[in-house]
């Protein structure tokens, strides 16, 4: 589709922008809009169905899923890069949520930390080379009693000490 | 005593089915709503059992509820949102309300609606809690089949869509317009106040935003009454509290017990105390945005107005406790640290003045602190204090940090002094 792009003196230009959606991704994007008050109001859940299915959201995927809400690719970018879950960088096969919050950082966070740091080989934000773990931090997973705490993906692992990581990382292949 | 809301849960931490749920009494209040109260006599009812909202401000939530433009006159459509988007740091009670029953949180949703005649809800729930998340999709569908949610509920002409939204992150949702603000699909920046959401909230209609604790008690109060809820507390404050403990306690944990239990009761026995070797310095008492608590000052009851006279807030009152063997300094940098990362960047004071903070408390734990950098740390209490700042995120997070100034000023001194932190 064209974009209209304003220059300095004021003529308009047009920069081509486009990009593909996969049937099944704009076919569940589609299905929400139908449940969307407005078209706008279904910009984050068409977000996380590309990246539910790509695991990530590209600039083509982001532009296509504008074109099909009506929104302008800034107005989608606007949203995808404000909240922590929506990815705009690939990422690994399972993603590390290791909470930072008071009660975690009180009951050995640092050392968590430092332990899957040694064990991956990446800091924080970091992806490991064959592609395996992202490593991110989070606010209060809200396992206070049972803390420290990290997720990964939809699993939640309480009570950690550093000599438990390797095994539960183990279970992600 | 009586635990209305967590009586029926099971130890094994899986959730009532919609069998376990109706046998204990289960959807009989939304019946008694539907069938047999106008919306007025259901909002008094709530208004006289003074149900306070549990996500932290307290607000009434029968004056809530009544606030809003309803009847012919009104034609406009509303809408009712459960927040179930817990983040506030040291707080895990509604995660425990919607894992152990998620069926008595969507009647409370129900009878809700109802009450101000919303035919569609939200559940906007964080997107860390997946098991809480899973239940509710499970619960809605069985709600959905015995016909409490969805067209003509029990045979009244109330019909009720209700939607589970997933956010994707942010602690600023939990200001009540950011919330619309990422239900509309945009960057959760909070809105100006007046209106308020009652009057122009989801795509500008009339919004009730209820937190997970605060509608978890409504079918209780439909079923028993103004007064026996009333009877649960020991305060002015209707009802049981979901209190909550984290730390060096030995038994970490929640409690549900009545509105109005001493303080230090519930650190002493029912999270056990502190573990073996350590002492309580002081307490958060209510989440991260409330002010420290010393260990001289715990001796009060844990309810709205008690707390905030002995000078914090009650707020989501799951109590962070701080151990003689922590540095404060540290706890301050991490919650400062928060802060700043969770800032939606919308108003300068906020989004410059946080960040700043967080280097020099960084400085300070680590021990390249100036003396004059407690100076710009005093001055920012005042700077991002309500007022001065779109919403109450930067004035939260000056609470820890004012307190923290005032109770623990050796310690920041200590650290700026010796060029290190004592307990590194």
């Amino acid at each position: 589709m064209l974009w209209p792009m304003w220059t300095d003196n004021g003529n308009t230009i047009s920069m081509q922008r486009t990009g593909t959606l996969t049937k099944e991704v704009e076919q569940e994007i589609r299905a929400e809009l139908e449940n969307a008050t407005q078209p706008r109001g279904a910009c984050l859940v068409a977000l996380k169905v590309i990246q539910r299915h790509h695991g990530w959201v590209s600039d083509d995927h982001l532009c296509a899923a504008a074109d099909l809400l009506g929104l302008t690719p800034e107005e989608m970018e606007s949203s995808a890069t404000f909240y922590n879950h929506i990815h705009r960088k690939a990422t690994g096969r399972h993603i590390i949520l290791v909470c930072e919050s008071v009660t975690c950082w009180f009951l050995g966070h640092e050392e968590i930390r430092a332990r899957l740091q040694e064990k991956l080989g990446i800091e924080m934000g970091g992806t490991t080379a064959d592609q395996r773990f992202t490593m991110l931090p989070v606010q209060c997973l809200g396992a206070c009693d049972r803390a420290p705490a990290i997720m990964i993906d939809d699993d939640l692992h309480c009570d950690l000490t550093p000599d438990k990581i390797d095994n539960i990382l183990a279970g992600y292949l | 005593m009586e635990r209305p809301l967590t009586q029926h849960m099971r130890k094994d931490r899986e959730p009532l089915s919609i069998d376990d749920y109706e046998r204990a009494g289960g959807y009989q209040a939304l019946r008694r709503a539907l069938q047999e109260m106008s919306r007025s006599e259901i909002n008094q009812e709530v208004l006289d059992a003074n149900l306070r909202g549990r996500g932290g401000a307290g607000f009434p939530t029968g004056a809530k509820w009544a606030s809003v433009p309803t009847g012919d006159h009104w034609p406009s459509e509303r809408f009712f949102v459960a927040d179930a988007d817990e983040m506030e740091p040291g707080t895990f009670k509604d995660r425990m309300l919607l894992e152990g029953n998620p069926h008595q949180f969507l009647e409370g949703l129900i009878i809700g609606s109802y009450a101000v005649d919303a035919a569609k809800a939200f559940i906007f729930i964080r997107w860390e809690y997946k098991l809480a998340a899973q239940r509710l999709r499970t619960a809605i569908q069985e709600a959905h089949a015995r016909g409490y949610i969805g067209e003509r509920i029990l045979g009244t002409d109330f019909s009720l869509d209700v939607h589970l939204h997933v956010s994707a992150g942010r602690y600023i949702c939990g200001e009540a317009s950011a919330l619309l603000s990422s239900l509309e699909g945009g960057r959760a920046v909070p809105r100006a106040k007046p209106p308020r959401e009652a009057e122009s909230g989801l795509w500008g209609k009339p919004t009730v935003l209820d937190n997970v604790e605060t509608l978890v008690n409504v079918p209780h109060i439909i079923k028993n009454g103004a007064a026996w809820f009333k009877g649960l507390s020991l305060c002015n404050d209707g009802g049981t509290k979901i209190y909550g403990v984290s730390g060096r306690v030995k038994n970490p944990g929640l409690w549900e017990l009545p509105m109005g239990t001493n303080l230090r009761e519930i650190i002493e026995d029912h999270a056990g105390g502190m573990r073996d070797g350590f002492k309580l310095r002081a307490v958060i008492p209510g989440g991260a945005s409330t002010e420290f608590l010393m260990a001289d000052e715990i001796d009060i009851p844990m309810d709205f107005d008690t707390v905030q006279k002995a000078g914090s807030r009650f707020g989501t009152a799951n109590v962070i406790v701080l151990d003689d063997r922590t540095c404060p300094v540290g706890v301050v940098a991490n919650l400062i640290r928060f802060f700043a990362q969770e800032s939606c960047g919308w108003c300068t004071p906020c989004r410059e003045g946080l960040p700043w903070l967080r280097e020099i408390l960084d400085d300070i734990e680590h021990g390249r602190g100036r003396e004059e950098d407690l100076d710009i740390l005093q001055s920012h209490t005042r700077l991002l204090w309500l007022g001065h700042t779109f919403c109450a995120l930067a004035p939260g997070a000056m609470e820890p940090l004012k307190s923290a100034l005032k109770h623990f000023r050796d310690d920041f001194e200590r650290h700026v002094k010796d060029g290190r932190c004592p307990w590194r």
